[in-house]
């Protein structure tokens, strides 16, 4: 098996509440969104995603309901909520920071 | 704010559990369906597409488990591991019970021994701030602690200025009154801010007011707590009360409180004021009193000394007939109380100490090997998905629960120690000993078995997570991977063992050199001999006789009495018995030999005729004294032979005179005997000059009577107290007993008993565990060499050279212990030899013999292993592989 591209880390919180400001998705919907708008850079491996959607559970920022799929199949689909909000604006504004920083910091070198 | 209400939700999660796990899957499930689609929408067969998903999706227990510890509490891993843990040790009950019984071992004499060491040397004396209190003597070179003399006292209370306070105390004893008859009873006379100076408040009723010492006051008594109830039924409204004591009224003013005690007079019920000095305390040169100081603000033990021997010095000058020789010695009040047992506890807590280790090493090993052993199910368990942390949580919450199993344990077994101890000690031992009385397990106690529990269950923690295979998980899975590792264990193992028997040697040795020890004490050479007599002690009151002539009717009346009783074959009294003490001693100078001052200082004892027919102590030189040998006759004196060395080398003494230290032509008596060198003092202490006067020239009111029997000793005793009660129900009687159970009840006799037999069971256990330990990692090696011992046989090799194989890498072992412990064992005799009596810390005799046990247990415990290892068939372990 090729070893797929990582994550930066820390990013994948940002990346699914990014992808859930969208639309409500579920875990698999997630995974492959990313993918496909990556353009198959970025791999979300599911040994990351499910503890990663727990932990956004856990912290409030998303809400989880069962759903029938379009191919009428029962699946969590996951919303992003208010707080979620302000924290993926938090996570991009901090992102920023940082791409700009390191940015900065590769032109001079 | 979100840490809340992350809380929250987890709380409520975890009341959903159940829920959670069910959509988990389903998610995961319907993930995996997904993707399989997916799959197969790209080209792929259905079955290779199940598979694609699979390996893609990863391991789905490890997910599950990382999802689970998102929404989940730390504890409920904890819970987790200890389910496993305990199922674990269910499954191996024989590894659990011995690993647990062997720490308890180790934990409980640990603890026990600890609980005594905090009972004497930790805890502080029952007195406000003790460390602030010494203990103040006269010093001369045979006695460095020596009792003041009250005028001393009197100087040097008023002369210090390093002393808040400086009291006074003496031994006493008053008759009691009883319905039973005349109760001699222990008390003490004390200065009246003897209990400000410890910080010791009454409990009820109110302390000594100052002056209240001095002869004019009313005569008054505090009583000790256990007196208060035991013979005054605890009533509140005893103070006020009066008691007669020795013919005289007391008022009782208070009582001391229940947790007060004061040691070196351990019994005390009455505590009075020193009141009317003594017929020895008017003389400058009588010394009878001990001193209590508190040392001012700043002021050191150092500076105290040096300023009490300035004073001493002082006197010195001032006094030379009374006080030429007489220093100073100040020092801790802790010291002087528990300074004597202090080497005793130290060697048994290293003695427990050293077990301890022993038992953590034996159990070190066990659950390496177990680690051992289990590195293909932990190879497993971390290709199913076990993480490295979570492994590592098993192993410690293992360990843990060994631990806490094995401490649990102890806990029950010091509790039960400690009782079993303090029963071992004599009623006389524990009395001299009162901090050690009610000892139980304490907090103190519980905190130390938590601090050991603590430290084992890290090393039992630590152990086997070190030999965790957790890198290279293949190998641990493969067949082969055994042997390299099991050679690592056997060289660990190899080394913990040595360790093991070199600290039973130290054990071992010890043991053997403190029996050694208790033995010589108990023959030592007394010079007479001390079976088949009973003893007792004799107080009359003063008041009916105490005129010479009433005194020397009574002795006379006491002896023949007694020696009508059925039974008895000879009667002596004498002023103290043998083997208590060098104590009583009067100062003597020899007539017609010159004289620079010293003060030659004897034990002095007044005895009847009868008295050295009765110990069967032999006579040197001249006659002993006869019935006529009373006040019509020229004062006589007795001397013991060391006298006779020390004072007449190569001259005859009978004749001579002795007196006191000016020689006054009243205090010349003629020697007119020699005796043997009755041994006065404790077993252990050295035989000093003695001085027998005879009791008819100086009759006493108050002695010991000593019997020889022919029957048993103990059966006369209940005579001997009828028969001196059928004198005067008026005279007090105490200590009946046999010189045998006075010997044996000593506590020179009880130190160095406890001492023998704690070490000596601390040392069986380490050879045990010693012994244990090496049958293990023989075992162990053969079991790991039963291919090579295999092929070694189907080459040629005979069932001798696999013996020989296996008991030449035991003997390795043990030999290097043996000779480790030696080493040490040296070392740890030097330390102990306060302890060491008639014995050499390199006392060949008692090393060899250790070795020898050691070296024959080790052999036969290797000799089992070998026998299986000889017993291998050689196609069977090639074919096992």
């Amino acid at each position: 098996m090729a070893k797929k591209n990582d994550l930066l880390p820390g990013t994948l919180d940002m990346l699914i509440l990014k992808t859930l400001n969208r639309a409500p998705l579920h875990g698999y919907g997630i995974a492959l969104s990313i993918k496909r708008l990556s353009e198959d850079v970025l791999t979300v491996e599911e040994g990351s995603l499910y503890p990663a959607l727990q932990r956004l559970l856990v912290q409030g920022w998303v809400k989880a309901e069962w759903k029938q799929t379009e191919t009428n199949r029962r699946a969590r689909y996951y919303t992003l909520t208010a707080l979620g909000r302000k924290q993926l604006g938090l996570e991009l504004t901090e992102f920023e920071r940082m791409i700009t920083a390191i940015g900065r910091v590769l032109q001079d070198a | 704010m979100s840490g809340m209400i992350g809380f929250f939700r987890r709380l409520g999660m975890l009341v959903r559990r159940g829920r959670f796990r069910s959509e988990l899957e389903e998610e995961m499930a319907f993930h995996r369906a997904e993707a399989e689609k997916e799959l197969i929408a790209e080209g792929m067969t259905p079955k290779a597409a199940r598979i694609a998903a699979r390996r893609q999706f990863g391991n789905p227990l490890r997910l599950k488990e990382s999802s689970s510890e998102v929404i989940g509490f730390r504890f409920e891993a904890i819970l987790q591991d200890l389910r496993f843990a305990l199922r674990q040790l269910r499954k191996s009950p024989g590894f659990a019970a011995t690993a647990a019984l062997v720490l308890a071992l180790g934990i409980g004499a640990s603890v026990a021994i600890f609980g005594f060491v905090d009972a004497a040397l930790i805890k502080p004396l029952p007195y406000s701030d003790p460390t602030r209190l010494v203990g103040v003597y006269e010093y001369t070179p045979v006695c460095p602690q020596c009792n003041l003399s009250y005028e001393d006292y009197l100087d040097w209370k008023k002369q210090n200025h390093v002393f808040q306070s400086l009291e006074a105390w003496g031994m006493n004893g008053y008759l009691l009154p009883t319905p039973a008859g005349a109760e001699p009873v222990p008390g003490v006379r004390v200065s009246d801010g003897f209990f400000r100076t410890l910080g010791v408040t009454p409990l009820l009723g109110r302390d000594f007011y100052a002056g209240e010492s001095s002869p004019g006051a009313p005569r008054t008594v505090l009583l000790s707590y256990a007196t208060w109830q035991q013979r005054f039924g605890g009533q509140p409204n005893v103070v006020g009360q009066s008691v007669t004591l020795s013919s005289l009224p007391y008022t009782i003013i208070g009582v001391l409180p229940r947790e007060f005690h004061f040691a070196p007079r351990g019994r005390a019920e009455f505590w009075t004021t020193l009141h009317d000095p003594n017929g020895c305390e008017k003389k400058r040169g009588c010394h009878n009193l001990f001193g209590v100081a508190r040392l001012k603000d700043g002021v050191s033990v150092a500076t105290a000394l040096a300023a009490a021997k300035a004073i001493a010095q002082q006197l010195e000058l001032q006094y030379p007939d009374s006080n030429r020789g007489q220093g100073a010695s100040v020092l801790p009040l802790s010291e002087a109380i528990v300074g004597n047992i202090r080497p005793i506890l130290q060697v048994l807590l290293g003695g427990a100490t050293l077990l301890l280790l022993i038992a953590c090493v034996n159990v070190s090993s066990l659950v390496l090997v177990r680690a051992e052993n289990r590195k293909r199910e932990i190879a497993l368990r971390s290709a199913l998905g076990a993480s490295r942390p979570r492994l590592m949580g098993q192993f410690a919450t293992e360990g843990v629960v060994l631990v806490a199993a094995g401490t649990a344990i102890g806990l029950v077994a010091a509790a039960t120690g400690m009782q079993a101890l303090t029963h071992l000690l004599s009623k006389a031992a524990l009395e001299s000993m009162p901090y050690l009385q009610g000892l139980k397990l304490n907090l103190h106690c519980i905190a130390f078995a938590g601090i050991l529990a603590l430290l084992a269950a890290i090393l039992f923690s630590i152990a086997p997570i070190l030999r965790l295979p957790l890198t290279a998980l293949g190998e641990g899975m493969a067949e082969g991977g055994r042997g390299s590792a099991g050679r690592t264990w056997r060289n660990l193992g190899a080394n913990l063992v040595i360790a093991e028997l070199a600290t039973a040697v130290v054990l071992l040795a010890s043991a053997g050199l403190l029996a050694k020890s208790f033995y010589r004490l108990l023959h030592v050479d007394v010079n007479f001999n001390p079976d088949h007599l009973a003893m007792v002690t004799v107080e009359a009151p003063d008041e009916t006789y105490g005129k010479p002539a009433l005194s020397l009717s009574l002795d006379r009346e006491v002896v023949a009495r007694l020696s009508q009783l059925p039974g008895v074959v000879s009667v002596g009294l004498s002023t103290d018995p043998p083997l208590t003490c060098n104590c009583d001693t009067t100062w003597f100078r020899v007539l017609g030999k010159p004289w620079n001052g010293e003060h030659y200082d004897a034990p002095q004892r007044d005895v009847t005729p009868g008295y050295f027919k009765t110990l069967q102590a032999g006579l040197v030189r001249g006659r002993s004294y006869t019935e006529t040998d009373d006040l019509a006759k020229p004062p006589y004196v007795m001397i013991n032979q060391t006298l006779a060395r020390q004072f007449f080398r190569g001259e005859d003494p009978i004749g001579r005179k002795i007196g006191d230290l000016s020689l006054s032509p009243e205090s010349l008596r003629q020697i007119v005997g020699v005796v043997d060198d009755i041994r006065e003092g404790a077993l252990d202490s050295d035989i000093r000059p003695a001085i027998y006067y005879p009791m008819y020239q100086g009759p006493d009111d108050g002695f010991t009577v000593v019997v020889r029997t022919a029957q048993a000793p103990e059966s006369i005793l209940p005579a001997l107290t009828a028969a001196i009660h059928q004198i005067d129900r008026g005279i007090g009687t105490s200590n009946e007993t046999t010189m045998a159970a006075q010997v044996d009840s000593s506590p020179t006799a009880a130190i160095h008993r406890s001492a023998a037999y704690l070490v000596g069971g601390f040392a069986v256990l380490a050879l045990l565990l010693g012994v244990v330990g090496l049958y293990g990692v023989i075992a162990y090696s053969v079991s790991q060499r039963t291919r090579e011992i295999g092929v070694r046989m189907a080459l040629g090799a005979q069932r001798g050279s696999v013996y020989g194989l296996i008991l030449r890498e035991a003997g390795w072992l043990t030999g290097i212990g043996i000779a480790l412990g030696l080493v040490c064992s040296l070392g740890a005799a030097t330390l102990m030899r306060k302890l060491l009596f008639g014995t050499a810390a390199w006392d060949v005799g008692t090393l060899a013999g250790v070795a020898g046990v050691l070296a024959v247990a080790a052999m036969l415990a290797s000799f089992i292993p070998a026998r299986r290892a000889a017993g291998v068939d050689p196609a069977e372990a090639l074919r096992a592989e």
